[in-house]
């Protein structure tokens, strides 16, 4: 299982990354931006991608409608402080798959990625 | 300033804390901050801006701040690292993202983080509009949250 942590902040991809481990994922690239993920994502070929929303040069928003067009598949978390009803329903419509609010609480994130992979592993 | 503007910061920083750090925040009076130095030698500054515009700073005195981050990231970071600036700036942009949220079907958006290090520093923002001082008592010690927001000059206009 190969998961790309997509956050400006590397204390919040530490903190995701210590969540992944915990679930028994070790295949896990980082990029600091939307278009750094972009750039990294033909040759990672994640099976899933944890999104931030704001960041510099390209946010997740960006990243997500961009990534979509060439896949449609692979199942998209934003992890975010954008916590409006209107921003949720922004997102899911871009193609995000779950949606996670910081802050959040290691069993939080763990119980959504879990829930994310079991969805897609159905549709599949 | 309106007090349903200061409200969200004030319940948003006890629930990021206690949500990331399990660190309970006791939050006392407000004040209205006179000049622009800032409160303490350690600052997490975001701008807001759309409906609302203007600056929250997070401050907090280095060895609070390098205890806090202690608990957020289980690392004891020295304050000139980049990895204790980045903690920083990210408990500051939980706190103003998830304040932001109250202000529901208002378009407000937040800035990029940005972090400062060192003795009386000054962050200053518009002279128009008046910061408040929300003081916080933590077992990692004192920190003081600045709120300097109004609603923008259309929506001013329009009211």
């Amino acid at each position: 299982m190969r998961i790309m942590l997509i956050d400006d902040s590397k204390t919040m991809r530490n903190i995701q990354k210590s969540v992944l481990k915990q679930l028994g994922y070790s295949e896990i690239e980082e990029a600091c931006d939307g278009q750094d993920a972009l750039s990294k994502v033909a040759a990672f070929q994640p099976d899933l991608c944890l999104v931030d929303w704001n960041m510099p040069n390209m946010d997740g928003l960006s990243f997500v409608k961009a990534f979509r067009q060439q896949n449609k598949t692979t199942p998209l978390i934003m992890v975010t402080t954008e916590a409006e009803k209107s921003r949720v329903i922004e997102a899911i419509k871009a193609g995000v798959n779950n949606y996670v609010v910081k802050p959040f609480t290691p069993d939080l994130l763990s119980e959504r990625i879990t829930e994310t992979l079991a969805k897609a592993a159905a549709k599949a | 300033m309106d007090a349903t503007l200061i409200a969200p910061f004030i319940s948003s920083i006890q629930h990021v804390f206690s949500t990331m750090f399990q660190l309970p925040v006791e939050v006392g009076d407000p004040s209205i901050k006179k000049g622009s130095e800032c409160t303490h030698d350690v600052s997490g500054i975001i701008g807001m801006s759309g409906e609302f515009q203007g600056s929250v700073v997070l401050s907090m005195p280095g060895d609070t701040a390098v205890a806090v981050v202690s608990l957020f990231t289980g690392e004891k970071y020295d304050t000139n690292s980049e990895d204790f600036a980045d903690a920083v700036g990210e408990i500051i942009n939980m706190v103003c993202g998830n304040a932001k949220a109250a202000f529901q079907r208002k378009n407000v958006s937040i800035s990029c983080p940005s972090v400062v290090v060192g003795p009386k520093h000054r962050v200053s923002s518009q002279s128009d509009i008046p910061c408040v001082l929300i003081p916080c008592t933590t077992d990692c010690g004192e920190l003081v949250l600045e709120v300097a927001i109004k609603p923008a000059a259309t929506e001013a206009a329009a009211a």
